[in-house]
């Protein structure tokens, strides 16, 4: 592929600041509806701000929070990537946690760290097998995944709903008369150190050091690069030789897969045990969809991931201080990031607009003949 | 399992079934409309969450129903034209945008919810009524005609969403511009508007299906109280094959099958409740991938029409 970015800082920059101006635009209509709720908008944004940074431990529970979010994005830019649409990393990350809990639960004789090696890899099979049966039913039985993930989710919930009642639950639990659907405490060495006396763990290390990662597999392998031409152009792909289906669903299971681990890093950083309130977000904090705004918001790479899941997971602490500080309650966070979310993806087209302006500039005295793609049916003639 | 048998019981679970297929049948309808043209909308979950929010929140300080349901056709219009102003003008992404306005919905109901309220309140719904002469039938009298008019409205707009779609020419220009832009716009057939007439409509429809939640089926409004339903009912045209029958087929089945998850419950059969829960969803993606594989939905779904210069 030719570099026809180069020398365009301009336009690269206005690129890079989209979803800028897209959160800004969040923001000022958050505005609008906290002045119609006789909020003073300024009063509640500064609240916001200072609950998500104004200490040292504000900064620390930001972190916290934006940990999982990294982790579900960086497996959101894999998808979005490979243009299949993961809605399922609430469900990715309730199995994935539950497996590794189960795990820190059963191998209690086992050395600390191989526990928590263990642990994290045991969320990470969850998710990938959470998320690799909507790839499956995608590549061989068409199934949309946005539909299954989503379903997946439901299943996922009541697994976990069941599970903490039944066979995962807390011994003690279990003698009382009134139990509270939740697992046990893992044993304290088997948590992830942290940074005391703040709640910061190494799980936020963990999923910058896969930031990195992530951003390797996708422009420096020939997985990455299968996954991404599947995604572009799934007929030249195919010409090309590509196993098409074999890489949709190995872009879904590696992208539950990081939410699966998102999970296990939450039992294991965070909660120490699992918790159910009988709905997803009772135990993801909703970092299942939040990953998709992070990732957005990060146009999809995963480097860019890292500021933005530290923004949500500002947002999504700031929140609480703003819903104590003005009486706004913080569920006005998510309509922001809900808009931020359609503004981002409406702030495409102009991207697009100038891409293609510059394409035409570069490819005048170009002759291309594109491949005839109109006719094939990927899914048919990939066998 | 005896006690699932009897009558009284498969009345029960037959009668809980056809009312709790409204909202899916609403929000589904609606969604038909917008797919058949070529828009995923995504955001129904967050149409009818906001629907279910205003709808309450009118039906209870003016203490008029329709007023109630009128109110949440025109916030469900209103996302449906943001919708579309982003899915046609800006050409976005239909998934991802639909998550976003799933969001706004969930968020601002919720934001509304406790700003305006802050308590779980009742309304008086709709009252039953008892369709002279069919309601005395034995057992189908309960079964069907013994329902409130959200239910009946529901069921009604069935044929009528066929007969638009099949036997006008709306329903024709809706088809085309789904399945070959190109080719309707050279036909002089506006396909813009035509996607700005659908979505708008799949969110009126949207606005009632949660309106039939808050004040007609469960009459509280309570937070995230669709809990997915949207997205089921969007599952549920994919399962209909784009079809109002196959729709009306797919509401049908998931609902019963969820009344019977009910029940199951209130008696007592030794079936952890969350199985039983689960078994709705199980059933629609087993069926969406023995149905899906066979039928093709509308060749221009998902994708935006620009003109060619």
């Amino acid at each position: 592929m030719k570099k026809i970015f180069q020398g365009d800082w301009f336009s690269q920059l206005i690129d890079g600041l989209l979803p800028v101006f897209a959160t800004l635009l969040a923001l000022l209509v958050g505005a609008v509806f906290l002045l119609m709720l006789r909020v003073n908008p300024l009063e509640a944004y500064a609240a916001l701000w200072d609950g998500a940074f104004g200490s040292t431990n504000a900064l620390a529970e930001t972190l916290v929070k934006a940990t999982p979010l990294l982790l579900v994005s960086l497996g959101i830019c894999i998808s979005f990537r490979g243009d299949m649409i993961n809605i399922g990393g609430e469900g990715q990350m309730i199995v994935g946690a539950l497996l590794a809990t189960w795990l820190g639960l059963t191998f209690t004789n086992l050395p600390g760290w191989l526990v928590i090696v263990m642990a994290m890899v045991a969320g990470f099979i969850g998710g990938a097998i959470w998320g690799g049966i909507p790839g499956l039913l995608k590549a061989y039985f068409r199934v949309n995944e946005i539909l299954s993930t989503v379903m997946m989710n439901a299943i996922a919930v009541q697994l976990m709903n069941f599970l903490l009642r039944d066979l995962l639950i807390d011994p003690s639990q279990a003698k009382l008369a009134s139990k509270i659907p939740q697992t046990a405490r893992l044993a304290e060495i088997f948590r992830l150190p942290r940074l005391a006396p703040t709640r910061l763990h190494l799980g936020a290390l963990i999923a910058v050091l896969l930031a990195i990662l992530v951003y390797i597999l996708l422009w420096r392998t020939t997985l990455g690069y299968r996954i991404r031409s599947v995604g572009q152009n799934v007929y030249a792909a195919l010409y090309a030789g590509i196993k098409v289906k074999r890489y949709m669903v190995l872009s879904l299971l590696l992208s539950g897969a990081f939410a699966g681990l998102a999970g296990a890093v939450q039992v294991y950083g965070v909660n120490y045990r699992m918790i159910t309130d009988g709905s997803a977000s009772g135990f993801t904090g909703s970092a299942g969809f939040n990953g998709i705004v992070v990732a957005l918001f990060g146009q999809l790479h995963p480097l860019w991931s890292i500021p933005a899941s530290i923004l949500f997971g500002a947002l999504l602490v700031g929140a609480n201080t703003m819903q104590r500080a003005v009486q706004v309650p913080s569920a006005l966070v998510t309509a922001i990031n809900g808009l931020v979310v359609v503004f981002v993806v409406s702030s495409e087209i102009w991207r697009r607009r100038r891409q293609r302006h510059r394409l035409a500039h570069a490819k005048q005295d170009e002759t291309s003949s594109p491949v005839d793609t109109k006719k094939v049916d990927p899914i048919e003639s990939d066998s | 399992m005896s006690d699932l048998l009897s009558v009284t019981t498969l009345i029960g679970i037959l009668a809980s079934g056809i009312r709790l297929a409204t909202p899916y049948l609403y929000a589904a309808l609606g969604e038909t409309f917008s797919q058949r043209s070529g828009v995923l909308n995504l955001g129904v979950e967050g149409q009818m969450l906001l629907g279910a929010f205003v709808a309450f929140y009118v039906a209870l300080t003016t203490g008029n129903l329709w007023l109630g349901v009128f109110a949440a056709i025109f916030v469900g219009a209103l996302m449906g034209l943001a919708m579309a102003y982003v899915t046609v003008n800006l050409h976005a992404q239909q998934g991802i945008s639909g998550i976003g306005f799933y969001l706004f919905g969930l968020g601002m109901s919720d934001l509304l919810f406790q700003k305006l309220l802050g308590t779980v309140e009742t309304v008086k719904g709709f009252p039953k009524i008892y369709i002279p002469g069919l309601s005395d039938l034995p057992i189908l009298g309960e079964i069907f005609f013994s329902q409130n008019i959200m239910v009946y409205l529901a069921y009604l707009l069935v044929p009528i969403v066929w007969f638009v779609l099949n036997k006008t020419t709306l329903g024709l220009k809706i088809h085309a511009v789904g399945e070959n832009p190109d080719a309707a716009d050279s036909l002089g057939v506006n396909v813009g508007r035509i996607r700005y007439f659908t979505v708008i409509l799949g969110g009126c429809f949207s606005g009632i299906a949660g309106a039939s939640m808050s004040i007609a089926l469960l009459n509280v409004f309570q937070q995230n109280m669709t809990s997915g339903q949207g997205f089921i009912a969007v599952a549920l045209v994919y399962f209909g094959a784009w079809r109002p029958i196959g729709v009306l087929g797919g509401a049908l089945l998931f609902s019963l099958v969820n009344a019977l998850q009910l029940w199951i419950q209130v008696l007592n059969i030794p079936i952890p409740s969350e199985i039983a829960i689960m078994m709705p969803y199980v059933l629609t993606i087993l069926v969406l991938a023995a149905s899906v594989s066979r039928v093709k939905g509308p060749s221009a779904l998902t994708k935006p029409f620009e003109r060619e210069a």
